[in-house]
């Protein structure tokens, strides 16, 4: 119950007056300030009426994907704390914006999704009541992100995916309200399908290890496309699983017996780590080579670099960019300074979604929801940690690059934290498909 | 992956899972069959017994020291439940326990994962089960060979302690009747406590065995919870000997359908689940009857 219902339920002539005082008055100030072309919807203007506005945050903190919840979680925390302090990284991404976004500080609630998109729109919508919030993010899972863009769609409430990986998620699930930071299946498959037929040749046979939803399936289905059609690859088996399976060995054992020359295993989170690790204990990996179409936030941190060595991954980022982007050098070195390691992908994401949606807000000068969304729209370039990036209109997915990295020998490794090399970083838009072939059909701005 | 080296590889991995599963289900059913307690708590005392053995290992680098500190460790914890919760609840409705169970495992959980976090640990299997074992048709682990040894080994053990000796009498005349017993001079109460300390036992026991197959989260119980319910259903709840069947055939189910679909393999568990639900509502081997 909020203060004003508190107000109505013990009703004194008095109190009703006040109470009655404040509606007016708070009705009648957005009038005054903005025009009749921006009519009340979602949350607006009751979020942004008071001197701070709102951002929910659902991460899973508990579960398999838990881990990488934390680290998108800590980006998050560092993004606010940027935004709010006007820090000159913040302002390299966000050049309009000085303290907070349009003077508000910015606050956050969270919830522990556990990856479940049910819990996730629960919690979303207690925010929305409480809080009024006006940006809802995290998922790690591309279930919740996809569940979160129709609940945004339909409550006029901007959402940011956290990481997603599934085509649907700014293919046929997009909408008006939802944005994507993040690189996904298939510019994951065409980045890093060229990279594996130089390396491992053509007409190869693929073994696949696949989550049970839309990340795993339209990742899957990726890559066996690209494969198949471009180097001749053959998929012998695909092993299918529940997210959160206690045990892989009956998948594992029908990739031991599959005579497969290449594992690629698309599962994630403590999935990804659990299957990987029965593979080397069924010898799978002494007999085919391994890939991550993902590369999984602490993944080689979990298996060990004798694991990932020469193993092929793509990413949205890894810290030794640092090396070749000066805004990847300011985030590394602030997340370190913070947190105490250096930040994954999961962080990131999560880092430049704020600053993007920051950006967004100040150039329309307003929350009004559907101007934010014009200001997305309209193709505006923002400086990044991965250079140059830009959100294409027509499924409000970002343009960014895709990094191809290695995993490094322990020999090689310059620090504890040096497992990839990178190899590439292939820029973002010839990699991505006609934004309307996913199905992609974004709805109504109210 | 229909071919019939895979056939072998999957009964055989279905045997050793299987044994696996029923361990861990063993302590669930023990608690349940003697207290008529339903243990939720009972995964979150798994993943219990998994890290209090892997701090033992990173102590000692001996597996053996690492599995008895797991099986006693979250043997103590069980009686300090018993003791200071559990007991209040005998008496209470059956969803005021399973309430305060479930509690209990949350906390164990978030209590695991402030100490040690969410990135998973390892502990090796003992140098002797380490690496792999051809055996003609496939490789296989040697550890899981191993631990098909260890849980046949363990659920004989539990058994000859239940229905052969006089404790294990008197903890099944309690299950009958803890009135009567206690007008026998017989402390049923101490019983109880006992009972809850060996199933607790059961339970950090498994999964101290089942971490060298693994690696240690702070929510790998919440899963194997779901799949030892199923095993505890299809075998009866409450027998023992029930546990071992739905066991084995779990894990077979689970291994031969992940040949034909992977994607089903899991859900032909729960269908073979309902079905003995419908046609023997008791499972397998449970009594007729009996709370």
């Amino acid at each position: 119950m909020t203060v004003e219902q508190k107000k109505f339920s013990r009703v004194t002539r008095r109190g009703v007056l006040q109470a009655g005082g404040a509606i007016a008055a708070s009705a009648a100030l957005p009038r005054l300030a903005f025009a009749d072309d921006m009519p009340a919807i979602g949350t607006w203007p009751a979020g942004s009426a008071g001197d701070s506005v709102f951002i929910g945050i659902t991460v899973p903190r508990t579960g398999t994907y838990a881990a990488s919840g934390e680290d998108e979680l800590k980006g998050m925390m560092l993004a606010v704390d940027h935004i709010n302090g006007g820090d000159p990284l913040l302002r390299k991404i966000s050049p309009k914006t000085t303290k907070g976004v349009l003077g508000k500080e910015v606050k956050y609630v969270v919830a522990d999704s556990a990856a479940k998109p049910n819990q996730a729109v629960e919690a979303q919508t207690r925010f929305i009541n409480e809080n009024k919030v006006v940006l809802m993010t995290g998922s790690t899972s591309s279930a919740v992100a996809v569940a979160l863009n129709h609940f945004a769609q339909r409550e006029h409430v901007l959402y940011f995916t956290a990481i997603s990986g599934s085509n649907d998620t700014t293919g046929k699930d997009c909408v008006r309200y939802g944005f994507r930071q993040n690189f996904y299946a298939q510019t994951a498959a065409a980045a890093l399908g060229p990279v594996l037929l130089k390396v491992y040749g053509k007409n190869k046979k693929a073994a696949y290890m696949t989550p049970d939803y839309t990340y795993g399936h339209t990742t899957q289905k990726a890559m066996e496309d690209f494969l198949t059609a471009n180097g001749g690859w053959t998929t012998v088996t695909n092993q299918v699983s529940p997210l959160g399976a206690p045990d892989f060995s009956s998948y594992v054992l029908n990739v031991a017996n599959s005579g497969a020359d290449v594992l690629i295993n698309v599962n994630w989170g403590h999935d990804a780590v659990l299957s990987t690790q029965q593979a080397k204990q069924f010898g799978v990996l002494s007999k085919m080579k391994l890939v991550f179409p993902y590369q999984i936030p602490f993944l080689a941190k979990e298996l060990g670099p004798d694991v990932t060595e020469g193993v092929y991954v793509a990413t949205d980022f890894w810290w030794t960019l640092e090396d070749r982007f000066p805004l990847a050098k300011m985030f590394v070195d602030s997340f370190q300074a913070k947190y105490g390691y250096r930040p994954e992908w999961g962080a990131e994401n999560a880092y430049m979604s704020f600053a993007l949606w920051a950006d967004g807000v100040e150039r329309a000068g307003t929350f009004y929801p559907p101007a934010v969304i014009k200001a997305l729209e309209a193709g505006n370039h923002n400086d990044s940690v991965v250079g140059d990036v830009y959100f294409r209109a027509a499924d409000h997915q970002l343009v960014r690059p895709v990094v191809i990295v290695r995993g490094k020998a322990p020999g090689d490794m310059k620090n504890p934290e040096d497992f990839w090399e990178v190899l590439d970083v292939v820029p973002g838009a010839p990699l991505m498909q006609a934004p309307d072939a996913f199905g992609c059909q974004l709805g109504d701005y109210t | 992956m229909l071919t019939w080296p895979n056939f072998y590889s999957q009964l055989l991995n279905g045997l050793a899972l299987g044994s696996l599963l029923a361990l861990i289900s063993a302590g669930l059913t023990i608690i349940y069959g003697t207290l008529g307690v339903l243990n939720l708590a009972h995964g979150a005392l798994f993943m219990l017994g998994g890290y209090a053995g892997y701090v033992a290992y990173e102590e000692t680098d001996s597996f053996l020291i690492a599995v008895v500190a797991g099986a006693f460790f979250v043997m103590v914890v069980g009686f300090a439940l018993e003791r200071g919760i559990i007991r209040y609840f005998y008496n209470r409705p059956a969803e005021d326990q399973i309430l305060v169970t479930f509690g209990i495992g949350i906390v164990i959980v978030e209590l695991v994962r402030a100490a040690f976090g969410n990135l998973s640990k390892t502990v090796p299997p003992p140098a002797w089960a380490a690496g792999v074992t051809p055996l003609g048709f496939m490789i296989y682990p040697t550890y899981r060979i191993a631990v098909l040894g260890i849980a046949a080994a363990t659920l004989a053990a539990l058994y000859i302690v239940l229905y052969r000796t006089r404790i294990g009498m008197v903890v099944r005349a309690g299950i009958e009747d803890a009135l009567m017993v206690n007008m026998l001079g017989i402390n049923v109460y101490r019983v109880f406590l006992l009972v809850f300390g060996i199933g607790a036992m059961a339970a950090g026991y498994a999964g101290i065995i089942n971490a060298p197959v693994v690696s240690l989260t702070p929510d790998m119980g919440e899963n194997i919870l779901v799949q030892t319910f199923v095993v505890v259903v299809i075998g009866g709840v409450g027998s023992f000997s029930g546990a071992v069947v739905g066991g084995l055939l779990a894990g077979e189910i689970l291994s031969l359908t992940s040949m034909v679909d992977p994607a089903y393999s899991e859900v032909m568990l729960f269908v073979i689940m309902t079905t003995v639900l419908v046609l023997r509502p008791q499972g397998l081997l449970g009594v007729q009857g009996r709370e």
